[in-house]
């Protein structure tokens, strides 16, 4: 680590010629101190423009392909800006250089999410366990924080490292949001460069948030075989008082377990969460459910099954406290970047604040301080839970049958479905007495009630829904494999050279939020894909917990069908959205401890090794927040390519490469010095898939990369050939550009392939030693 | 979407959708009909998908086609053996001014697509409206699409279906 300790001088009494000051306390900067032997490398804490270059040799590669999805400009009171037609705005913008202003503003609220949630962890648990509380992973994990110590130069060893790392990010994020204002930077290339500087900034606040809370709470580190946890809308025991967390801090969760548990509440009172924050209560106690990703939030609040609601921060509906007075349970926020309009009552006694909640005095609250939270919550649903008795508004049968009768068919909720599900045709099935119909799009629905608002008749089209599939709802009981946190060294030691050298096929990671073009069902059918065809696959947030909510042929969940380790045919959750970080963690990883690059701030180095060799590909297929934007474009700027489902690419940009332009695969031999032909691998950077199958196909062509051996590289073919063939019925056309020498052609494929390139003229080429840095050539 | 531009021209009668087709008197130069995967998943009558429609145009009109995603399969199990290419990698190569075309030709100045998930079409009509405006759009899809240049409005899937079968009896081959 770099820098240790504050120094606090404490004077009881000082008289001067001033006067006399009594209980002076003086606190005196970090002193650097380092046992950390490693060489230091060229990138420590990189500045905006320190990694410029190396962006911009991606971007020459991979071009950002922009789609504006607003072609004006209102940001500053010259506008609003016509910028169509090649039009610039008052300040010279034209819409190409907008639409990557617009897209760095999203990864900045993006990495800002993360860098606050980080933030409020860190100094709540500095707090709490103290600044020297020791970040410890455990004996199998050496490389704690490959990110930090890539990108930071430093070796975390205690709580308050993690303030070392986090200034530097709320450094970042500064700069970064400057750029976006009126009359600085003006070239889109140069935002493109911002967007993965803010990408890589975010992974470094979500290892810091993650490393914190898994120390500090005692979460699973790395444990392969991590418990199961219970999942679903009909795993909460409704007889119990319900206490319902949702968001992503657990610091206000992990203290109501506390209290449950030393007042031996835990099996009286029941408590659940949704989002991130479920996952982490799992990771902290046996007791705690998940409901469900973020899709299922408004639908559960309906329920009025949770009898107070715990909100803490980050994918929250904003109509929280609405929906929940409409079931009359009471609500406490407890984050300041979400306060409702609610009174602040961190100061005043707990007894109180129960009473007035419980009576229904107030709504709501704002208590900032996780104790309280800790004592405030079980107490109030407790006393509650006997009042409300459950009180919901989800309408009865014979209601909903009613109200589907007036749908007069006018096709505005579906109009408004960003899915386009066919709610009209459902409720008007609804109105017939047939529920069917409505009851399947619960599967697909992804919880956003902008039909509802959509609707001239004002049927509560959500809730309709929800009457329609009440059955399948209470029966909603899966197992999911409680989030493991980091890969261990010794997984990586395993696993490092059959990646490296192409024989485990890739690395594809599950992430982003529930927002699916066609439901969570298609995010577990491509797991199960890349699972039974030997890949490793991880997991986290949403997806994760969509990937639990369905079974396989078998009757089980794919966390209970398959092992949790880091390895071929395997399934490893690392948790909730911060877990992300040992997703990309993992690659520099292999980086370190297969080929024993050094990573002490040698961020371009390590993304040069990890484009050109390690063969992991991420699919986003539900995009919606902004951190999801924020974490791809960290895993971009290491070079692992990104997929996206249909909704992606409403932020506006891609980045693509082209295969059929030589010139822009080309690398230099290490060995050699020469620039060599390389082929694309991997041809994209940001890619939209149009379908699940489309995803599946490009996974498997985007974790071929120009260092794979020949035997590697066929593998990789193989699955290529393989899907492309089941859902495109045809052998794929681009082979020729795939295929570097004959060894590369699976044997089993030999004949058919060779005839293809025969008939596309290929010439056999060379495998190199691939590298995009000059200075990484070998001298003599 | 926050826009200053006009949106896209209804196209109230199919019949100008054939017109500029037909071959005979056809007013595209190079146009592409492209295909999405949403068009073998969607059935407009009793046996018959929007994919089968799509051939009819193909065959009637002499049209050159792309078919995205698995879409290829349903086109080559119907004897249409089309150009393969995802829509996004479509998109691009549309956007750049120098490319010759799936087949070397040269570019294509008007482009229909049919069989797509609304949003990513949109996106992708974004794309082409902002940065390649010498390619004309045209959305054969169920919803309107404000970014195209001729879009239907949203229709019923029979409405749809009239209105396909119109464009193909339009057609003079």
């Amino acid at each position: 680590m770099a820098r240790k300790s504050l120094r606090t001088l404490k004077v009881d009494e000082l008289a001067t010629d001033f006067g006399t000051v009594k209980g002076l306390e003086v606190t005196i900067g970090r002193v650097i101190e380092e046992a950390w032997t490693a060489p230091v490398g060229p990138n420590a804490f990189p500045s905006v423009t320190d990694l410029r270059n190396w962006d911009l040799r991606l971007l020459k590669r991979y071009k950002p392909l922009y789609a504006p999805f607003s072609d004006v400009c209102d940001f500053c009171t010259y506008g609003k800006c016509d910028l169509t037609k090649g039009k610039r705005g008052a300040c010279g913008i034209d819409l190409r250089t907008q639409t990557s202003r617009r897209a760095l503003l999203t990864a900045v609220i993006g990495a800002s999410t993360h860098a606050g949630h980080a933030r409020h962890l860190v100094s709540h648990l500095i707090e709490k366990y103290g600044r020297d509380h020791p970040i410890d992973l455990g004996n199998l994990i050496d490389v704690e924080a490959p990110i930090i110590r890539t990108v930071c130069g430093i070796r975390p060893r205690v709580l308050e490292d993690l303030e070392i790392a986090l200034d530097y990010v709320e450094e970042q994020i500064t700069h970064l949001l400057a750029a976006t204002a009126t009359g600085q930077e003006g070239d889109h290339l140069d935002f493109e460069s911002k967007i993965l500087h803010a990408g890589m900034i975010d992974s470094v606040a979500m290892e810091a948030a993650d490393l914190a809370q898994i120390s500090a709470y005692g979460f699973p580190r790395g444990d392969p075989e991590a418990p199961l946890a219970e999942i679903g809308f009909g795993t909460v025991d409704i007889k119990k008082p319900v206490i319902m967390c949702v968001g992503h801090n657990v610091a206000p969760g992990h203290e109501i377990m506390g209290y449950l548990k030393r007042n031996d509440l835990e099996k009286r009172v029941e408590v659940c969460g949704l989002c991130c924050t479920a996952h982490d209560l799992t990771r902290h106690s046996d007791h705690a459910k998940i409901v469900g990703p973020i899709s299922q939030q408004l639908r559960f609040i309906r329920s009025g099954v949770a009898d107070v609601m715990v909100l803490d921060e980050q994918c929250i509906r904003t109509d929280s406290l609405i929906e929940a007075r409409r079931v009359k349970a009471p609500v406490i926020a407890t984050s300041d970047k979400m306060c409702l309009g609610l009174p602040d009552r961190t100061a005043d006694p707990t007894d109180e604040i129960v009473e007035d909640l419980m009576s229904g005095r107030m709504p709501g609250v704002l208590i900032l301080d996780p104790d309280k939270i800790g004592e405030v919550a079980p107490q109030v649903a407790i006393q509650v839970a006997p009042k409300r008795k459950k009180f919901k508004v989800i309408p009865s049968k014979a209601e909903l049958i009613s109200m589907a009768k007036r749908c007069n068919l006018c096709g505005r909720c579906r109009e408004a479905c960003g899915i386009d599900l066919a709610i009209d045709e459902a409720t008007h099935a609804a109105g017939r007495g047939d529920l069917a119909p409505l009851a399947n799009l619960y599967e697909y629905c992804v919880g956003c009630a902008r039909c509802e608002y959509a609707c001239p008749l004002n049927l509560p089209l959500l809730s309709m829904m929800e009457k329609a599939a009440e059955k399948r709802l209470k029966e909603e009981r899966y197992r999911i494999r409680v989030g493991r946190g980091p890969i261990l060294d010794t997984e990586i030691r395993e696993v490092g050279a059959p990646i490296v050298l192409g024989e485990i096929p890739g690395v594809i990671a599950f992430a982003g939020c529930a927002n699916y073009p066609h439901g969570g069902r298609e995010v577990a059918e491509m797991c199960e894909e890349f699972i039974k065809r030997k890949y490793i696959v991880v997991s986290s947030g949403c997806s994760a917990m969509s990937i639990a909510l369905c079974r396989n042929g078998e009757g089980k969940t794919l966390y209970e069908a398959y092992p949790g380790a880091f390895d071929a045919s395997c399934l490893a959750n690392t948790g909730s959205c911060v877990s992300n970080a040992h997703i990309i963690g993992s690659a520099i990883k292999i980086a370190a401890i297969f080929a024993r690059r050094n990573l002490r701030s040698n961020y371009e180095e390590i993304a040069d090794y990890i484009t050109n060799r390690v063969g992991a590909a991420g699919i986003i297929w539900g995009t919606m927040s902004q951190k999801a934007f924020a974490i791809a474009a960290g895993a971009c700027r290491l070079g692992i390519p990104i997929i996206l489902g249909p909704q992606g690419w409403k932020y506006g940009r891609l980045l693509l490469g082209r295969k059929e332009n030589k010139k822009d695969w080309y690398a230099y031999d290490a060995r050699t010095g020469k620039e060599m032909y390389i082929g694309p691998a991997p041809e994209h950077l940001y890619y939209a898939a149009e379908s699940k199958e489309e995803a599946m196909v490009m996974a498997t062509k985007l974790c071929m990369r120009p260092n794979d051996t020949t035997k590697g590289r066929a593998i990789k073919i193989t699955n290529y050939v393989d899907l492309h063939k089941r859902f495109y019925g045809t052998l794929p056309d681009d082979l020729h550009t795939l295929v570097r020498t004959k060894a590369d052609v699976p044997i089993t494929m030999k004949d058919e392939i060779l005839k293809a390139l025969k008939e596309s003229k290929w010439k056999e080429g060379r495998i190199i030693d691939p590298t995009l840095l000059h200075r990484l050539v070998r001298k003599g | 979407m926050s826009s200053t531009q006009s949106s896209a021209f209804v196209i109230s009668k199919p019949d100008m959708i054939s017109a500029m087709l037909s071959t005979k008197v056809r007013r595209a130069r190079r146009p592409l009909l492209v295909i999405g995967h949403e068009a073998e998943e969607t059935e407009l009558e009793k046996g018959k998908k929007v994919i089968d429609y799509a051939v009819k145009i193909v065959n009637k009109g002499n049209l050159t086609v792309v078919a995205t995603s698995q879409a290829l399969r349903g086109l080559v199990k119907r004897g249409v053996h089309p150009a393969s290419m995802n829509l996004v990698d479509l998109i691009q190569r549309l956007s750049d001014p120098g490319w010759k075309g799936v087949d070397g030709k040269g570019g294509y100045d008007i482009v229909l697509f049919l069989g797509f998930p609304r949003e990513l079409l949109s996106q992708a009509l974004s794309t082409l409206r902002h940065f390649a405006p010498r390619v004309k759009t045209i959305s054969l899809d169920r919803y309107y699409q404000s970014n195209a240049d001729w879009s239907f409005l949203n229709l019923s899937i029979t409405k749809w279906r009239d209105n396909l079968a119109s464009i193909v009896s339009g057609l003079r081959g």
